[in-house]
């Protein structure tokens, strides 16, 4: 497009577009002065008045649309992680047994795979649902006190408690942890381009030694509550609540299978000649595949990875139709209704999806860049 | 390759040898995968055929010990139409046919140009004889439902996606910044989110912004929202499509004394858009998916129809069959498109080189 016909074409779009937003303003200012609702962002230190039934952070009643907020958020990560660790497994299993060379386990991994892809994630998300609430009632509860109960109020599992110079014991481990795995790569690098460098196995000695030194300075201040049962519950310890536990089996289900189907185009992505050079050298069949094929596999594998988590993610937010209180539920929902605040809450809402996805766009274009520069010219 | 060569005879026995017993590792997953395979394929064909019960007034009818589809099938109406009155429902197969010649343009080869135009064509004639169009007796889009709204809202919805899709994937590509910006922000925003949040905006932000006289109906909000989601899924289907066209065709067209507008839309468009078609075909696969979102807001399609039954007490309790049910008919529809789009995948032999995102 020549340059005047160009300008032409872009001022008109912005034109457009800035007409379009103050129609869309003033309408908005009239509507929201009828409707009698309050506007701005004051609401998020109000008291939300309203309890949420699973939380990772201390939370109650009294407690501010902000803490909500928090609440949610992390409830969104919780379920998000607990996601994308289980249908990495379970796609990385079914995306190898496609490509193996017995047609029964093929067979089972396809099946699999065309359910899970196949069928609507919010039909799956009930299914689980209605799975997780057939376990026995809670005086019948499967488990051992002290320990976890199955039952269908969730699952209640054991929590690490911390008090006094808790906050400490922890900054200490996650430093020693992280100090640990930086230096076992930083030998695993050296060992690799000079030859002569200490055992990486160093740097996790380094870890645990830390760890059990933050653990000691600090009077090791860490306990562990376990769940025991009281009357007619459950008391203490760590409570899944059956829609969370729901969520989790669908996501992974259902990721899993997208997964799987990824992890089988990356497998067939490396040449066989790799997978027989490296029989011929003398691995066995799972050396192989673990230290010849998948590595390579993982460069076509690791991108659209990426925005497989950030789809389950996204997909998280399906949490609304069985009640789990992940963002979208209780900010989207509940305070959008008690507010009637449906612009602010639904920016903010949004605005988290945003951060996320963006940061996992940046993560990738450093992974392309990283091995774009790996690749050998072809 | 080796697919010149004719690949050696293999008897039963060697096949079964290398494929099912080539070690002892193998032969254990052999046998645990066959026992699991067996065990569920006759406990699920006890459960949904053998000992079913097809018809009936009320769960009282069930009494074999299996699947009570009675449900399904007293119910069938709502299931493929939702409340649409009996009466019109020639109307609902006649929109259902409307909506296929609409595909026609994407299934079919070596149509006429002009057979594009039967995309909004049909889609709009079915909009009208399901509504009424003041010629026939209205019929509100509250008693729209069942399968019908699925199939509705997800062809129109990928129907009208398709251009917008197209004109935000040239804009991504195109040297002037403003309308790159804004092409890049749209489809990152709408992707970067999920469609769950964007229906919410369409049942409660989106009559904020319209003046007060002016209501949209319930669907049509949706429908406006699900079409916008969708583009922006297309449009990145198209960019993949738009980078595959090997660069030489633009080239030669502007050698040949095309212009700009004129090299796009007549020769690097239609290339891009046929190689795209498999991956058009897998987003539409996930735009048919999400249409099972729509009951959250109220709108009665498949799975909410089901839930609806479930909530009758004469159906309490049958939540397996319901969701069975949906996901079959799901399934069904799914798979065979994805067979479809592979297919042509390898007929078409190009490769779109963008991993296809089903939309989240």
């Amino acid at each position: 497009m020549g340059g005047a016909k160009g300008l032409l074409a872009q001022s008109a779009l912005v034109v457009g577009l800035v007409l379009l937003a103050v129609w869309l303003t003033r309408n908005a200012g009239v509507n929201i002065e009828a409707r009698g609702v309050a506007t701005g962002f004051d609401f998020l230190g109000r008291e939300a008045g309203f309890d949420i039934s699973q939380k990772l952070v201390r939370y109650g009643p009294t407690d501010t649309y902000a803490r909500v907020f928090l609440v949610g958020a992390l409830n969104t990560i919780l379920v998000a992680a607990l996601g994308i660790a289980t249908a990495t497994v379970l796609g990385l299993a079914a995306g190898v047994m496609r490509v193996s060379r017995n047609y029964l386990g093929r067979l089972l991994a396809t099946t699999y795979v065309e359910i899970s892809r196949n069928t609507p994630l919010p039909v799956q998300i009930l299914v689980w649902y209605n799975f997780a609430l057939l376990a026995p009632p809670p005086r019948n509860a499967i488990g051992v006190d002290g320990l976890f109960f199955l039952t269908n109020r969730g699952v209640f599992l054991p929590q690490p408690t911390f008090n006094g110079a808790g906050g400490f014991a922890v900054a200490g481990m996650v430093i020693a942890v992280v100090a640990g795995f930086v230096l076992a790569a930083h030998f695993r690098k050296r060992r690799t381009e000079t030859g002569e460098s200490p055992n990486p196995s160093w740097g996790w000695a380094v870890a645990l030694g830390g760890a059990a030194l933050a653990l000691l300075l600090t009077g090791n201040p860490t306990g562990v509550d376990v769940p025991h049962k009281e009357g007619f519950g459950f008391l203490g310890g760590f409570t899944m609540a059956p829609a969370l536990l729901a969520l989790w089996a669908a996501l992974s289900f259902y990721t899993g299978g997208f997964i799987a189907e990824l992890v089988r185009g990356g497998l067939r992505a490396v040449p066989v000649g790799q997978g027989e050079a490296a029989r011929a050298v003398g691995l066995s069949e799972g050396q192989a595949l673990r230290l010849v094929i998948l590595p390579q596999a993982m460069r076509v594998i690791v991108p659209p990875l990426a925005s497989q988590y950030l789809n389950l993610t996204k997909n998280s937010s399906l949490a609304v139709i069985i009640g789990y209180p992940d963002l979208v539920a209780v900010f989207a929902g509940t305070s959008l209704n008690q507010t009637g605040q449906a612009i602010e809450t639904l920016a903010l809402v949004m605005l988290f999806y945003l951060v996320c996805s963006l940061s996992v766009s940046a993560f990738m274009n450093w992974y392309n860049s990283r091995s774009a520069a790996w690749a050998t010219p072809r | 390759m080796t697919a010149d060569r004719a690949p050696p005879k293999v008897t039963a026995l060697q096949w079964a040898r290398s494929n099912l017993f080539g070690s002892i590792g193998d032969s254990i997953l052999t046998i645990v995968a066959f026992v699991i395979f067996a065990w569920l394929v006759w406990v699920a064909f006890d459960w949904a055929i053998l000992r079913a019960t097809w018809f009936g007034e009320s769960k009282e009818a069930c009494t074999r010990g299996g699947a009570c589809w009675a449900m399904i099938t007293a119910r069938w109406e709502q299931v493929v139409a939702g409340y649409y009155p009996q009466a019109q429902l020639w109307r609902v197969a006649l929109a259902m046919v409307c909506l296929a010649v609409a595909v026609l343009p994407i299934v079919m080869r070596r149509l006429p140009a002009w057979a594009v135009l039967l995309a909004p064509a049909g889609v709009i004639a079915a909009l009208a004889l399901l509504s009424g169009a003041r010629i026939l007796p209205g019929v509100p889009t509250e008693y729209w439902g069942g399968i019908m709204l699925n199939v509705l809202v997800g062809l129109t919805g990928a129907i009208f996606a398709l251009p917008i899709g197209v004109l935000l994937a040239l804009g991504r590509r195109s040297e002037l910044p403003v309308i790159k910006a804004f092409s890049i922000g749209f489809i990152e925003l709408v992707r970067g989110v999920p469609l769950i949040t964007l229906l919410f905006m369409s049942s409660v932000v989106l009559p904020l912004f319209l003046p007060s006289g002016m209501s949209l109906d319930k669907l049509m909000r949706a429908l406006t929202v699900v079409t916008l989601f969708s583009s922006a899924y297309m449009a990145e289907v198209v960019r993949g499509g738009l980078q595959a066209v090997p660069k030489g065709q633009r080239e030669a067209a502007r050698a040949l004394g095309f212009g700009g507008v004129r090299t796009t839309a007549l020769v690097v468009l239609p290339q891009a858009i046929r190689i795209s078609i498999p991956a058009i075909v897998n987003t539409f696969i996930g735009l048919f998916k999400d249409t099972s979102l729509l009951y959250v807001i109220a709108l009665l399609e498949v799975t909410g129809v089901i839930r609806q039954a479930l909530a009758d007490f004469a159906w309490l309790g049958l939540e397996n069959e319901g969701y069975v049910f949906v996901a079959v008919v799901f399934w069904i529809a799914c798979f065979s498109m994805s067979r479809w789009s592979a297919s042509l995948e390898k007929q078409s032999g190009a490769r779109v080189k963008r991993p296809v995102e089903e939309p989240a």
